[in-house]
């Protein structure tokens, strides 16, 4: 079958910090279908965040192997894994994480900049999305000028900017009041709906709900892998 | 390709004007500097030039032989009143006689001297020379004529500037008698102003030509004759000491320029033959003007130094600009590579926004340093419009003269530094852990 979004093998992460070993991860293994919608939940230290890390390619796991489009990842070397981060993952972060310099559009834009696209075309791209997050009558505005679920939807829109593989979301609906959280996650759900893959952290179960299916973790193991009956 | 780098330093223009108090201050460091090179250079460069200037006018072919005072004490006749030294008629004679490739050697004899007309009177250089002493100095008539070889010792008199208007501050000086020492001159002509040459034969007084007075060197070897009496001393006796001197200078002028070091040596050997003192001295135009040059390379290379460090302090006040901004920006850092920037991509950025930070400073630093032409006119201006005497004359003649080199110098120089102190911080932010970065408050 060709349409994992990816497959993680046995990943191992351990941190070693003045003598002392912490296995964070210890053995995880789970496969995501291209089109899935994926809550991970767990207790605190559980390595939500480890595993999140290295979806994201922003940390390289101690052992197993991570598959992206059929290409192991695991072990490939910084710049390649920046080129991955930037071509095939989209981020959305708890904090939002927007550069406070830059307006929607041209934050929107940030990822396809690392690819070189600074055209017209680019630009046209990043307000198309903008509208479709909501934002269309925003986008010259700064980040301060928006409020925490505007902000999280340009997040979102930017997430979406490079067309990845997947969107990773940690906690994205950590910061947000329960109203926007509803707002946010009817756009994850269009989106899914559209055929975006999402994987999801959080420690809410109520967000967990929207998702097909939840992963939990604990101490570093997959404890349970259910699909979610609506 | 250039599109992206069009949009790194856009980007980088960008995220330095969210602090720009702070990347002004930075930038001020680079600008001081610039200017400061090119101001420098350019005072230097007017002033070398102007010395330069002087020296040509004492003729780049020839050889300035003169008289000097010798070392006092060694004579034993040390408490004789008149002191006898310098350059003689023979030593003329023998130098027209025995140097080859000379086309003219000119003598002159100047001594203080005192003119007179009615109660008026003027303290003079009263110089003895020759028909040729007017070429040879560059002097022009402004009325009247130039002594001719008919004036040979005659009792006529051609007054410089200064001196005719002293002596005659209403009156055309030409055609009257005036009084030197004992006897009566007939004005024949009046010489233009003439800026000052340089200083030659250990003098550190460079040569006024207008307050000259200029009689034929025959007349004043018949008339006035070669001691000069000075009186010295108060109270009741008078006290007279004198000199004796026959010549003050010879002029030597070569055919070609290049004999001219060699037909130096060859009078300075001939000289010495004839005289047990150190009583004259000769100088070569040629050679100051070597001098002058390694002085003023010297004097650059000075300036590239000082130079230099304020760059460097520049360049470090930069330094920790961008350091504090790192640290600052780490979060940014931390989203950028999660988005798929490379450490390249950091580092171009961070070492775009210095380069851009250097660079407007260099920039600002070059444009206000080409300024210094008007800047130093004008401010020359306002000052002796509030005090007339406040600068000295140096100042007055002085013109800053740009030297190419030191804008192109300074520019790149700013441009250097930033490239240079950037590299340090823009690889900090770009080795930062994204995971770290990203936690970063
Ligand atoms: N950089 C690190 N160095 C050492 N140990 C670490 C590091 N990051 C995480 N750990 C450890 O790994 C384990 C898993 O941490 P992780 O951050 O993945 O947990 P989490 O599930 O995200 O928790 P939370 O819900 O609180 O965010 C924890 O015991 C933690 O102390
Ligand atoms: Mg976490």
């Amino acid at each position: 079958m060709d349409n994992f979004a990816f497959r993680v093998q046995d990943l191992h992460r351990t941190y070693y910090m003045k003598g002392e070993t912490v296995h964070a991860l210890r053995g995880v293994s789970f496969d995501v279908f291209s089109g899935e919608y994926i809550a991970i939940m767990g207790p605190s230290g559980s390595g939500k965040s480890t595993l999140l890390n290295v979806l994201g390619c922003l940390d390289r796991p101690t052992q197993g192997r991570y598959l992206l489009a059929g290409q192991d990842v695991a072990q490939i070397d910084d710049y390649q894994l920046s080129r991955i981060r930037g071509r095939r993952i989209g981020f959305v972060f708890q904090s939002y994480n927007l550069l406070q310099q830059l307006n929607v559009v041209e934050n929107i834009k940030v990822p396809l900049q690392y690819q070189g696209l600074i055209g017209k075309d680019a630009t046209k791209r990043c307000s198309e999305l903008a509208e479709l997050v909501g934002l269309g009558s925003r986008l010259f505005h700064r980040p301060t000028e928006l409020s925490g679920g505007q902000q999280q939807r340009v997040a979102i829109a930017r997430s979406l900017v490079n067309d990845p593989y997947f969107v990773l979301a940690d906690e994205a609906t950590g910061n947000l009041d329960s109203k926007t959280t509803e707002e946010v996650l009817d756009l994850f759900q269009t989106l899914n709906e559209a055929g975006k893959t999402i994987v999801m952290i959080t420690h809410e179960d109520e967000v967990a709900a929207r998702a097909k299916r939840v992963i939990r973790l604990r101490d570093g193991e997959v404890e349970s892998d259910v699909i979610n009956n609506p | 390709m250039f599109a992206k780098f069009l949009q790194t330093v856009y980007l980088g223009i960008k995220s330095l004007l969210v602090q720009k108090l702070r990347a002004g201050l930075a930038a001020l460091g680079i600008f001081i500097g610039t200017s400061t090179v090119i101001w420098l250079v350019a005072m230097g460069e007017g002033v070398s030039y102007r010395a330069q200037q002087q020296i040509l006018e004492l003729g780049a072919k020839n050889v300035i032989v003169r008289t000097k005072q010798p070392n006092e004490g060694s004579e034993e006749d040390a408490n004789s009143r008149v002191k006898t030294y310098g350059l003689l008629r023979a030593d003329y004679r023998r130098i027209v006689e025995n140097i080859p490739n000379i086309r003219r050697a000119i003598p002159m004899r100047e001594l203080r001297y005192e003119l007179r007309l009615d109660d008026r009177t003027v303290d003079t250089k009263l110089v003895g020379c020759t028909e040729d002493y007017l070429t040879l100095n560059r002097l022009e008539i402004a009325r009247g004529r130039w002594l001719s070889s008919r004036d040979r010792g005659k009792k006529v008199i051609v007054l410089a500037s200064d001196t005719a208007k002293r002596l005659f501050p209403y009156e055309n000086p030409i055609g009257r008698a005036i009084w030197v020492g004992s006897e009566f001159y007939t004005v024949i002509g009046q010489t233009k102003d003439r800026t000052a040459s340089a200083a030659i034969g250990g003098s550190l007084d460079s040569r006024e030509y207008n307050l000259d007075a200029y009689i034929s060197i025959k007349t004043l070897r018949q008339r006035v004759g070669d001691m000069v009496m000075k009186r010295v001393g108060g109270g009741q006796g008078f006290n007279f000491v004198g000199e004796d001197v026959e010549l003050s200078q010879i002029t030597v002028e070569v055919n070609l320029i290049e004999q001219v070091d060699e037909t130096a040596q060859i009078i300075e050997t001939l000289l010495k033959k004839y005289h047990q003192e150190e009583d004259y001295a000769v100088v070569v135009p040629r050679e100051l003007l070597r001098q002058a040059e390694r002085t003023r390379t010297m004097f650059n290379v000075l300036l590239v130094i000082i130079a230099g460090i304020s760059l460097l302090v520049g360049g470090i006040g930069i330094m920790n600009i961008m350091l504090a901004t790192v640290t600052e920006r780490t979060r940014e850092i931390g989203v950028r590579r999660a988005l798929g920037a490379a450490r390249s991509d950091i580092i171009g950025q961070f070492l775009a926004e210095t380069v851009v930070l250097t660079a407007s400073g260099g920039l600002a630093g070059v444009l206000f340093g080409l300024s210094v032409g008007p800047i130093f006119r004008l401010t020359k201006l306002a000052i002796t419009a509030i005090s007339p005497d406040a600068l000295p004359p140096i100042v007055h003649s002085l013109e800053p003269r740009i030297a190419l080199w030191s804008v192109l110098l300074s520019l790149g120089i700013s441009l250097g530094v930033g490239v240079l102190f950037g590299v340090y911080p823009a690889r900090k932010a770009a080795y930062l852990d994204p995971i770290e970065a990203l936690r970063h408050e």
